[in-house]
């Protein structure tokens, strides 16, 4: 393959060679450049309150405990017996001071010591000094305001660091409850057989947004005469490491805080107060961004954040150049009351989610560009340059300098990795 | 008519012809299947009695939702949709409580084979209705679908209606 990317300024013409989407070799550098080394997003400690919570976690091609030790501390466990290597958990979730290995009764405290073994007798005194008989853990394990990721890189750069400019926008997500956010139940766990980085790329995409999902706009301006908005204006950002995001005005009700007609009159006043409420916080041009803005956010490389209609936290991981396994959480405020999260709700599904009226068709548009990469010997390179005239301080939420931002940082990891394989040659 | 001597195969017969009409994409037909307080739900899976306010479902469609669904999936631009696939559904151990009851609960087992671009995706589960009698004919007030799966994987959207 020769490159990844043509970025030339000059032509105003930015292009991706479409060999990344179905090569094998590409996944392979990928999972040990990228997935290897990035910090990755496991999951939100509100998942695992209590002590003893634990979940089961699939992230970066590993099996992982996520749980929430007796200790206090959180941990990521590598879900392998280290005597044989079984899964040692097999339930998805629950509670528990101790996992128990089935194959040979081995048990491990929730922090992944190992307190018990039977036959004793046929290993040594001191079997277990140095430690190497417990479960390991991932050595990094970060977390920023409630978002926690791992990295199994041990010389990885800080998460903060990692996360740099997109903390800003990250911060605006979050800032929007003054108890902070959960993460609701029911996990949506689906799959697209197309390659990952399409979902990376479709998740600050605004230019797809009334072609590909006009039937939900179509109901929402049914639901809303007025609704003039659905212009979707905003920026499009490059925040650094391959981090991107759009930001731009809501043509929907966003439950904080921003009412719209199929919501009652009294949702109307809590709405306003909450706005009120948010501007004693912040200041009005704060919570004007927070309640009226819609961010979509994607840190590189997997994680996605939306918010929306409602807020949603998206991560995949590629099991085939084709086709990724796709986790998708809902985050809420918390505290909220049983009448704004219903809402909450319905505007989540009305729009995202497997069962939503728009992600499914997100869906079939990945996977129509996945079938027809079939074509990639004969036409090969993407083109998005959307924008590109305007100039990178200048770009619209439905320009394609977030994309590009993503691939520049991709290139530059995975160049790299092809040029240093012909080096060695 | 009136449908005071209900029978078995009555309840059996509609849940029959409610799978055909999807099957035949006769989606406004099936909407009005449904009472005026109509409910179809999807819950997580692995969380069939799931709180609404506390987990996320796949479906919580009252009963101008569920007619904007059958409206969207009939358009050209619910692209997941278009063309429409091709679904087989299959109902299975059906279970009628009692007849005479104002609200007669059915039990049964689905599977719902779904058909496009050479994939066939298979969803199976169970299926809870509520079924009330209203102007001399049967009609769903409840749909409750308890997807019997571990994921969402390889299906990836639940684009039609199970």
């Amino acid at each position: 393959m020769e490159r990844i990317i043509q970025d030339n300024l000059e032509k105003s013409e930015f292009l991706v060679n479409r060999r990344v989407f179905t090569d094998k070799e590409i996944l392979a550098r990928e999972r040990a450049e990228i997935f290897n080394k990035c910090w990755l997003f496991i999951g939100h400690e509100t998942e695992i309150p209590e002590a003893g919570d634990y979940k089961r976690k699939k992230v970066g091609g590993r099996n992982l405990l996520f749980v929430h030790s007796q200790d206090g501390e959180i941990r990521a466990l590598f879900n392998t017996c280290p005597h044989r290597g079984a899964l040692v958990c097999r339930e998805d979730s629950g509670n528990s001071r101790v996992f128990r290995c089935f194959y040979h009764a081995w048990s491990f405290k929730n922090d992944g010591e190992l307190v018990g073994m039977p036959g004793k007798d046929g290993f040594p005194e001191g079997f277990n000094d140095e430690g190497t008989k417990n479960m390991k853990a991932v050595n990094r394990l970060e977390s920023y305001r409630g978002f926690m990721f791992v990295n199994f890189d041990d010389n990885a750069i800080s998460l903060d660091e990692y996360l740099g400019n997109a903390k800003e926008y990250i911060d605006l997500v979050v800032d929007q409850s003054e108890y902070g956010m959960e993460a609701l139940g029911g996990v949506q766990q689906y799959s697209v057989r197309a390659n990952w980085k399409l979902l990376a790329e479709n998740s600050v995409d605004l230019y797809h947004g009334m072609p590909t999902h006009k039937t939900y706009f179509d109901i929402k301006q049914a639901q809303d005469p007025n609704l003039k908005r659905v212009k979707l204006e905003g920026k499009g950002i490059n925040l650094g490491n391959g981090h991107s995001v759009i930001e731009y005005v809501a043509p929907w009700g966003r439950p904080v805080a921003q009412w719209t007609p199929i919501w009652d009159e009294e949702f109307k006043n809590d709405m306003e107060k909450m706005k009120t409420r948010l501007a004693e916080r912040f200041g009005e041009d704060r919570a004007d961004r927070i309640a009226n803005y819609n961010r979509n956010i994607v840190i590189f490389p997997n994680l996605v954040i939306n918010d929306i209609m409602a807020v949603t936290a998206r991560t995949f991981y590629p099991s085939s150049p084709g086709y990724m396994e796709v986790q998708g959480y809902s985050l809420a405020p918390k505290g909220e009351s049983d009448k704004h999260r219903l809402a909450r709700n319905n505007n989540f599904l009305e729009f995202l989610g497997p069962g939503g009226f728009a992600t499914p068709d997100d869906n079939e548009a990945l996977e129509l560009c996945q079938e027809a990469y079939n074509n990639n010997s004969e036409v090969e390179w993407n083109d998005i340059s959307k924008g590109m005239v305007r100039g990178e301080g200048n770009a619209l939420a439905t320009d394609e300098l977030q994309m590009r931002s993503f691939w520049r940082h991709y290139n530059s990891i995975i160049q790299e990795s092809l040029n240093k394989e012909v080096a060695h040659r | 008519m009136t449908i005071k001597t209900l029978e078995r195969q009555d309840i059996v017969d509609f849940l029959y012809t409610e799978a055909k009409i999807l099957d035949e994409w006769r989606l406004m037909d099936w909407a009005a299947l449904f009472t005026d307080d109509g409910t179809y739900i999807v819950p997580p899976i692995g969380e069939p009695e799931a709180i609404p306010t506390k987990s996320l479902f796949y479906i919580h469609d009252n009963r101008s939702r569920l007619q904007e669904r059958a409206e969207r999936l009939l358009k050209k631009e619910a692209h997941v949709e278009y063309p429409h696939s091709t679904t087989t559904r299959n109902y299975h151990n059906i279970l009628v409580g009692d007849i005479e009851s104002d609200v007669i609960s059915v039990d049964c087992n689905f599977t719902t084979h779904r058909t496009k671009r050479e994939v066939v995706d298979t969803f199976i589960g169970k299926i809870k209705y509520e079924l009330v009698r209203e102007n001399d004919r049967l009609a769903i007030q409840r749909k409750k679908v308890v997807l019997n799966l571990d994921s969402l994987r390889p299906h990836g959207k639940i684009s039609l209606i199970l």
